[in-house]
């Protein structure tokens, strides 16, 4: 089925656009071509904007700001954006990553978004032209933002600080079983001092293990110190049931997972 | 549905047409221009076979819309060859028994092309890689991986 795309040189005149019922955003086309392509008939409209600030990476004083249309592909070969590359390699395959955006990736259904987890370990804030919001708060009102995304901004972490995971059963690339992302510091003596912990496909999109992250605190990261944290790993969560695995199969291995992660 | 003008370079060709507004590159190219050497399978980015080279990227025609790519250069498997003689990737598809249906091998050709470009003595575990975005449901991968090993070897003997 064709669709009317409409392309703007400015996100506000795209914002005023996509007013219009039935219109949705496009990025990177790997969520609302795939949505028309399925026949998904409350999409009636496309609405893309060519402002080169959504394109663009700026890493300044260990602040990071990454476009919306910036695909996964110039996350991965950003020379200083390294502790992210396997986050943006884990989504889809070269073709996927040529495409697919940051600011869709905010919008993928579980098991998809990837990198969405990532960015909520990180704590990441999301932009649009009304301001800045918490990626939690973004996360969880998701489904009623109308705001075309601008950028994602965050504070790049120290080596060996952040974590990525990614679970799938085709090798090497594969639709997640799950996902599981950590941001954590740790004081002079070793023991956790800061941890946030996101996971994927543990709900309908991502998510934080705040009950782990907790357990966490003040515990060193060996197999002593992290059993209360794999057991409270499951606590809060959803798992989504697809054709890659049941929800009791993702809550089953999360621990084994989450465990592999915090000792790598 | 009013038509919009796309125009673009098609294997080193330049083409020019009037589309419906949101007519993906994968209909626009078979339908329109008469190119059907990409496939479509899936049209939801999972198989590959629709996969095309747009300004040296690999990207899914099927999830391109063709008004996104005026200005750009395309290249599809049917601009491989040269005056009736196969490109060495085909041709080491051939040698290799690399494909049996052949559905998915435009897409394959296009993904192996884009990694020798950038990477002309790729490792297995490269050439895996850079496969791994589309499906085959014949031939189990291992020629196919031996295929573009062997196109590898061959352009690197070429250029000695």
């Amino acid at each position: 089925m064709a669709l009317a795309l409409q392309t703007f040189a400015t996100v506000k005149d795209a914002n005023v656009a996509l007013k219009a019922a039935g219109t949705r955003y496009l990025g990177g086309g790997t969520l609302v071509v795939r949505a028309a392509n399925e026949g998904n008939i409350s999409v009636s409209g496309l609405v893309r904007s060519t402002d080169p600030a959504l394109s663009a990476i700026t890493v300044t004083g260990g602040k990071v700001r990454i476009g919306a249309s910036v695909t996964m592909a110039a996350i991965a070969r950003h020379p200083d954006l390294g502790t992210l590359a396997r986050a943006a390699r884990a989504v889809g395959g070269p073709a996927i990553r040529n495409m697919a955006t940051v600011g869709g990736n905010l919008f993928a259904p579980a098991p998809y978004g990837d990198f969405a987890v990532a960015l909520l370990a990180l704590g990441a804030t999301v932009s649009t032209d009304d301001g800045e919001t918490p990626i939690e708060t973004f996360l969880a009102k998701r489904d009623g933002s109308r705001a075309i995304v601008t950028s994602v901004g965050f504070t790049l972490p120290k080596v060996g600080d952040f974590r990525f995971l990614k679970v799938s059963r085709v090798k090497p690339k594969g639709i997640s079983v799950l996902s599981i992302a950590a941001m954590l510091e740790q004081a002079g003596d070793g023991t956790v001092s800061s941890a946030r912990i996101a996971l994927g496909c543990m709900a309908d999109r991502p998510m934080r293990a705040k009950a782990a992250e907790k357990a966490l605190l003040g515990r060193r990261l060996d197999q002593d110190g992290i059993a209360p944290v794999l057991a409270a790993a499951g606590e809060g969560t959803a798992p989504i049931t697809d054709p890659i695995a049941s929800a009791w199969y993702r809550a089953e291995v999360l621990p084994v997972h989450l465990r592999r992660l915090l000792l790598s | 549905m009013a038509k919009v003008p796309v125009q673009f370079t098609l294997n080193g060709s330049e083409k020019a047409e009037f589309i419906e507004s949101g007519t993906t590159l994968l209909n626009a190219l078979r339908d329109k221009i008469g190119d059907t050497s990409p496939k479509g399978g899936c049209h939801q980015g999972t198989c590959g076979a629709c996969s095309v080279i747009i300004d040296g990227e690999l990207r899914l025609s099927c999830l391109t819309l063709a008004e996104t790519c005026n200005g750009a250069a395309i290249s599809t498997t049917s601009g491989l060859s040269e005056g009736g003689v196969l490109h060495p990737l085909q041709r080491a598809f051939l040698d290799t028994f690399a494909t049996q249906c052949g559905f998915c091998t435009p897409g394959m050709i296009m993904a192996a092309r884009v990694l020798l470009d950038h990477t002309p003595n790729p490792s297995r575990e490269e050439v895996v890689e850079a496969l791994s975005g589309n499906i085959c449901r014949c031939t189990g991968y291992e020629p196919i991986i031996q295929a573009v090993l062997l196109a590898a070897r061959s352009n690197s003997q070429n250029a000695a």
